[in-house]
């Protein structure tokens, strides 16, 4: 087995790591002569269009993965018809999208409403350039890579609010609101997430994050389960999914943003959703799942497959939540940021710092000090949610969660109700800027 | 701080995916809190009432199954109860087991429908739905069964039932009570009940108080939720309710959770009387036969029943002809609707969507 690794070691066949087969390319242009600057732009359209394929391949093969899922968590087979295993029904569902009619409000502001789907869509492909997809594997090596991608994943939640806003609808621009409210409350705490890997590993540039995990042979995850939590559930809201669906909220607001979007405009929506999606998981498989270093595993199967592996697995998690919480309400979601995750993630930013201060004072091993603490902060993870739920948590406890059981007929003796008299209210009559006409 | 904002009128309905049919809600929101409710019913309006006039007694029965579509057979029942009142018809002691199996197996289809679709409004993304029709399809199978059809069942007839049970349904019956549901209600019990989001969703949301609920002479669950133990088979008994042992359960608080919870009870509590029928099934005839064009003496009968949604009942005035007189039909969803505003307003949209799902309203009886 090493022997025929050493064979294929380096030469363009070998897949572990496809900047083989690129450099292979780029050599050969180099050999004939080429100009200097076309070794750029070919490297930088090989990258482009690889992201570009996986990217356009996902965004097919996740609805599959996600309706299938969700379906088996619904005891229903879901999408089983159309091609092996029902692996069609997206590419036919895209279709159907395409014949549609694209309708667009005569009140609506055209140029915010066309561009709002494509806007969404972008950030969650920029933000796959800058991750690593292998050792030698990524298509921009920033070196504020987590600051890059923090600021990518938050425009997408403005593109929702230009969609929402410039709809003209008052379902949209309800939507539109709250997916403001939702932006300004939930990027604290998943910068301050992020933030406590940053201290940790002390850098920003996402290859070196994954270089340090493999250096230390230790997912970030078990070192930072805290972060892990706060990053999942405030990107969840980023990525308005259930349980913090609230800017399309079908059953309240029916639809809330893409209310007034149609055909492909819809289709670009319900695309980038899953787009970003994978965009976030990218970033957890990054940031806390070693990426493409799995111990030695990635020295047999390629390391871009593990990370693809991997975001599929984060990809899982946010399926399951979706398949099975029901929603927040908009002031509980927004309550739970500043009361809950936003502390949190101070406190362990605070317990971080401690933690890399005693690791650089002291210069004791890595191997003595990380298992330590390992060990710390998963307990300091539980102690705090249990902490924070016995102190902080809702209280349910006025009344029992049970009814209880009559054998009879029982109605109490009551006194006389008198309906309050009906106020003048403004329905039906247009609002005046004064409030109630 | 105040900050200063105009009013919005939104209307929630007659298209949007939670009003349950075609309700209109006219909501003045001030941000994302109601101000002030219009109800706007009638759009599903399709003259029941007045065409039952034209038509005989019998003829009458399938528009009791599209009144309320989730709960035919409660609606069938409530009928004939009121034209077996007016006519004086004796039902064989058969068709009085037939009838109280099938309207507690509505009740379970009706319930599990009405628990899917709160959890729904809630935010959930289908499972629960899925969850509970799964075991109100097994429901509707031995509706199917028995009298062909799943829905619109028009299964009760004056003097008794339809059909007799077929052989296979017994051992069918057994298996779901016995088997199945009691399992399913468990998993229900642990899923939703004390699930902290549903809680932060339906506690202290469309309260009810006591006062209000005789006030506006709310029925069903919408009532016992508020604490008062009212119903009907147990204070007005019909087909032999009283024979049977079971229990009202109770809320305390008279919010969404409550009625959420007691619809779940109620479930349990309707396969104990199932349970209790299935042994006390006697053998006979399974209807009384009356003439098919039945002229009642002229006069009146109202009678009521608990149906799934509350009080139903029915009033028909007979001029000794073939065809009612007059028919007016007391709709539980209507008159749980009426306390929607006082329910809603100061709370915000998300609440009222959770308040209308938890009344579970249904516009075709709401309308009729």
């Amino acid at each position: 087995m090493s022997a025929l690794l050493t064979i294929i070691s380096r030469n363009w066949y070998d897949i572990r790591d496809l900047s083989n087969l690129s450099n292979a390319i780029l050599e050969r242009i180099r050999d004939a002569g080429g100009p200097g600057w076309l070794v750029y732009v070919v490297s930088a359209l090989l990258g482009a269009g690889g992201i570009v394929a996986f990217i356009g391949g996902a965004a097919i093969i996740n609805i599959w993965i996600e309706r299938r899922v969700v379906g088996r968590m619904q005891s229903r087979l879901g999408p089983n018809r159309l091609g092996p295993f029902g692996l069609l029904q997206p590419i036919a569902d895209a279709i159907k999208l395409m014949q549609k009619e694209v309708l667009q409000p005569r009140v609506a502001d055209a140029l915010v409403f066309s561009v709002a789907p494509i806007a969404f869509t972008v950030p969650g492909i920029v933000v796959l350039a800058v991750l690593p997809w292998g050792r030698n594997m990524t298509l921009a090596d920033l070196d504020v890579g987590v600051v890059f991608i923090l600021a990518m994943s938050s425009l997408a939640a403005l593109a929702v609010f230009t969609g929402g806003y410039g709809s003209n609808n008052k379902y949209a621009l309800f939507g539109a609101m709250r997916v403001i409210a939702m932006l300004v409350t939930y990027e604290i705490p998943s910068v301050l997430a992020l933030l406590g890997l940053v201290l940790f590993t002390g850098t920003m540039n996402l290859a070196s994050i994954v270089l340090f995990q493999e250096k230390y042979w230790l997912p970030l995850v078990l070192v930072q389960p805290l972060p892990f939590l706060i990053y999942f559930i405030s990107s969840s809201a980023e990525l308005n999914r259930t349980p913090a669906d609230l800017a399309e909220a079908e059953s309240e607001i029916a639809g809330g943003y893409h209310v007034e979007y149609s055909g492909m405009k819809f289709g670009l929506f319900y695309a980038a959703e899953l787009i970003n999606c994978v965009a976030i998981s990218a970033i957890m498989a990054t940031v806390f799942l070693g990426g493409w270093w799995t111990y030695k595993l990635d020295e047999i199967v390629p390391g871009w497959m593990l990370f693809i592996g991997k975001i599929y697995a984060v990809y899982f998690l946010f399926v399951w939540t979706r398949g099975t919480l029901p929603r927040f309400r908009i002031d509980q979601l927004l309550a739970f940021a500043w009361k809950w995750m936003t502390p949190m993630a101070f406190i362990n930013i605070v317990v971080v710092a401690a933690e890399v201060l005693i690791w650089t004072e002291t210069g004791w091993s890595a191997g003595l000090l990380l298992p330590v603490y390992v060990a710390v902060n998963g307990a300091f993870a539980v102690a705090l949610i249990v902490g924070w739920v016995r102190f902080m948590g809702p209280k349910f406890s006025r009344f029992p969660d049970r009814p209880r059981f009559y054998s009879g007929i029982d109605v109490p003796s009551l006194p006389a109700y008198r309906q309050p008299a009906p106020e003048a209210t403004g329905i039906g009559t247009a609002p005046s800027s004064t409030g109630v006409a | 701080m105040t900050i200063k904002s105009d009013l919005i009128e939104v209307n929630i309905g007659p298209q949007h995916p939670s009003t349950h049919g075609v309700f209109r809600m006219v909501a003045l929101i001030d941000g994302e809190r109601i101000v002030d409710v219009k109800m706007v019913v009638g759009y599903l309006h399709r003259s029941m009432e007045k065409l039952a006039e034209e038509r005989t007694y019998t003829q009458n029965i399938p528009f009791t199954d599209r009144m309320d579509y989730l709960a035919a057979m409660t609606s069938n029942l409530g009928y004939c109860l009121s034209v077996e009142k007016l006519a004086g018809i004796d039902v064989p002691e058969r068709a009085q087991v037939l009838r109280v199996i099938f309207a507690e197996l509505q009740r379970i289809a009706s319930h599990c429908m009405a628990t899917g679709a709160f959890i729904n409004d809630c935010g959930a993304w289908q499972t629960p739905v899925m969850y509970t029709f799964r075991d109100r399809e097994k429901v509707l199978d031995l509706f199917e069964m028995t009298c062909g059809a799943r829905i619109t069942t028009n299964y009760m007839r004056i003097g008794g039932v339809a059909f007799d049970i077929p052989d296979e349904f017994l051992p069918a019956l057994d298996k779901l009570v016995n088997d199945d549901l009691p399992y399913r209600f468990e998993e229900y019990d642990r899923l939703l009940v004390g699930n902290e989001i549903i809680l932060m969703r339906a506690r202290d949301v469309g309260v009810v108080t006591p006062e209000m609920a005789i006030n506006a002479s709310l029925s069903g669950p919408m009532l016992r939720s508020a604490g008062i133990a009212w119903d009907l088979r147990k204070a007005d008994p019909y087909c032999g309710y009283d024979q049977y042992e079971f229990d009202i359960p109770v809320g305390y608080n008279g919010d969404a959770y409550d009625r959420m919870v007691l619809r779940i009870e109620e479930m349990k509590q309707s396969l104990r009387i199932i349970r209790q029928a299935m042994h006390a099934l006697p053998s006979g005839p399974h209807k009384t036969e009356v003439p098919l064009a039945i002229r009642p003496p002229a006069g009146e009968a109202y009678s009521r029943i608990e149906s799934p949604k509350g009080e139903i009942g029915f009033y028909v005035v007979s001029d000794g002809g073939a065809a009612p007189y007059r028919w007016h039909v007391r709709a539980p969803s209507l008159i749980n609707l009426s306390v929607l505003k006082e329910m809603t307003v100061g709370q915000t949209i998300a609440d009222a969507i959770v308040t209308l799902g938890s009344i579970d309203i249904n516009v075709g009886e709401v309308d009729r």
